[in-house]
């Protein structure tokens, strides 16, 4: 995996995204020098279960992204529910409240393509396990602005469908195992 | 590189619009415009942004059909049903002593907010003291309020909205379904204002006690949130209330000293004396 100056780092899971962020997200160590932004579908009222979880588990600040706020690194964000998140040029989030997309909001193509814009080479996507199409198209954008897509391995993952739809949106995309996932984003801290 | 030559195209559109028509985007948040900007040119048929741009320049009737898709704002009656029940236990009663009640909803779009308050304040008893004034942009929207006709299939959503927010009646009784749309009462309309209203240029219009502008910040930039914030509290009565979306706040905002927070969990300020 060739090294490149990377800013940033965007995460969309759906069915099976507790369990697997777990895998992840505990892993990333003191000091990270990377945002982290998370979307997850979840059911609106099973929202807030998700910060104090991750809160307890994490080594890092786990917050909710807010309007405005700039996006800096060594903090894991998860959009709000009911929310589309984006990132703007000047790295700072944005919300947006609306229609679904993918009938979900938030989306992860949303943030996705967002993202690509505002970060360029500088971006690295990772799709989950889910059992949808989002995040597809947005990998790809991803892909298209020179930023690098991983995704889970659809074999071993709870939901394979959101998977499979990026691979095939994104023949660049590196498919990992969620240890080897884990690892390789822990490793950006220690360039 | 082509992304760049997009952000130039959607750069020299939103000054065209400007100048041309006086619809003022320049300051909205660009992420979720340029994203819109995208679906438009896709589902309009155009092979670029210049494309539209040029088409919306020469054709003054092309210039509803990309609002459309500039101020879409997607809301549902009684969205944040926690909201509304802080206004009907610790609002209104607040209300209650006035003799009369003006109320505003800034970027009021179809109007779900504003059938929901009307019908909030017809249960509390304060709909035939209040003057509603519901403002829009976008002229299509201020007539989709006006009509308050909804597709039937969101009706389940609002109705279960209304009940949650501590409904004291059934919401039935303010629609009547009709060729798969369910049409509100015009009872509910018959004290309010609509009209255009643009919080990128415009000024106070009246002297309000409450009012609601949900999910309406979030697609401006700070210098845009603090002249909005600015001209909302220049609007309000002593203590007048202001509503914002759940994840909007006026914390980072220039007049964050100018509001005390009210119920903080729903976003609510009152304007403080200073």
């Amino acid at each position: 995996m060739s090294r490149r100056p990377i800013k940033a780092v965007a995460i969309g899971a759906s069915a099976g995204a507790v369990q697997a962020l777990q895998a992840i997200l505990p892993r990333l160590p003191v000091g990270y020098p990377l945002p982290v932004v998370v979307v997850v579908h979840v059911p609106s009222d099973r929202s807030n279960v998700l910060l104090p979880l991750f809160q307890a588990k994490c080594r890092i600040t786990v917050k909710e992204a807010e309007d405005k706020e700039p996006v800096v690194g060594g903090v894991i964000y998860f959009a709000p529910s009911d929310y589309h998140v984006l990132i703007e040029a000047d790295g700072a989030f944005a919300l947006s409240s609306d229609e679904a997309v993918n009938y979900s909001r938030p989306s992860i193509d949303v943030l996705f393509e967002s993202a690509a814009d505002a970060y360029g080479p500088g971006l690295v996507g990772v799709i989950l396990t889910g059992a949808n199409h989002d995040g597809a198209a947005g990998l790809k954008a991803i892909v298209d602005a020179g930023g690098m897509a991983i995704v889970e391995n659809p074999v071993g993952a709870y939901a394979s469908a959101m998977p499979e739809a990026a691979i095939e949106a994104s023949s660049a995309a590196t498919i990992m195992n969620l240890d080897a996932i884990a690892s390789y984003l822990s490793s950006l801290g220690t360039a | 590189m082509s992304e760049k030559i997009e952000d130039l195209e959607i750069q020299l559109l939103l000054e065209a619009l400007f100048q041309r028509y006086h619809y003022d985007f320049r300051h909205y948040a660009r992420a979720s415009i340029k994203r819109r900007l995208i679906q438009a040119r896709d589902q309009l048929g155009f092979a670029s942004i210049s494309a539209l741009q040029d088409r919306v320049l020469h054709d003054p009737a092309m210039l509803p059909r990309l609002l459309d898709y500039l101020t879409v704002q997607v809301s549902e009656m009684f969205r944040d049903p926690t909201y509304f029940r802080a206004l009907r236990e610790k609002v209104l009663p607040h209300l209650r002593t006035y003799p009369s009640l003006k109320v505003w909803i800034a970027g009021s779009s179809a109007g779900e907010e504003l059938y929901s308050l009307a019908i909030l304040f017809r249960e509390e008893g304060l709909y035939d003291r209040t003057l509603f004034y519901a403002t829009d942009i976008n002229p299509e929207a201020l007539r989709a309020a006006e009509a308050g006709a909804y597709p039937i299939d969101r009706i389940r959503k609002f109705t279960e909205n209304h009940q949650k927010s501590g409904g004291r009646s059934s919401l039935s009784d303010y629609y009547t379904a009709a060729y798969g749309r369910a049409v509100f009462d015009k009872t509910l309309r018959d004290r309010v204002v609509f009209s255009d209203h643009s919080l990128v240029t415009d000024a106070v219009f009246a002297e309000m006690h409450l009012i609601s502008c949900r999910n309406v910040m979030i697609y401006f930039d700070r210098a845009l949130q603090d002249r909005a914030i600015g001209l909302f509290r220049d609007s309000l009565a002593r203590k007048g209330f202001l509503g914002l979306g759940s994840k909007e706040s006026l914390r980072f905002s220039a007049h964050a000293t100018g509001f005390s927070d009210f119920v903080p969990e729903e976003k609510i300020y009152q304007r403080r004396e200073l």
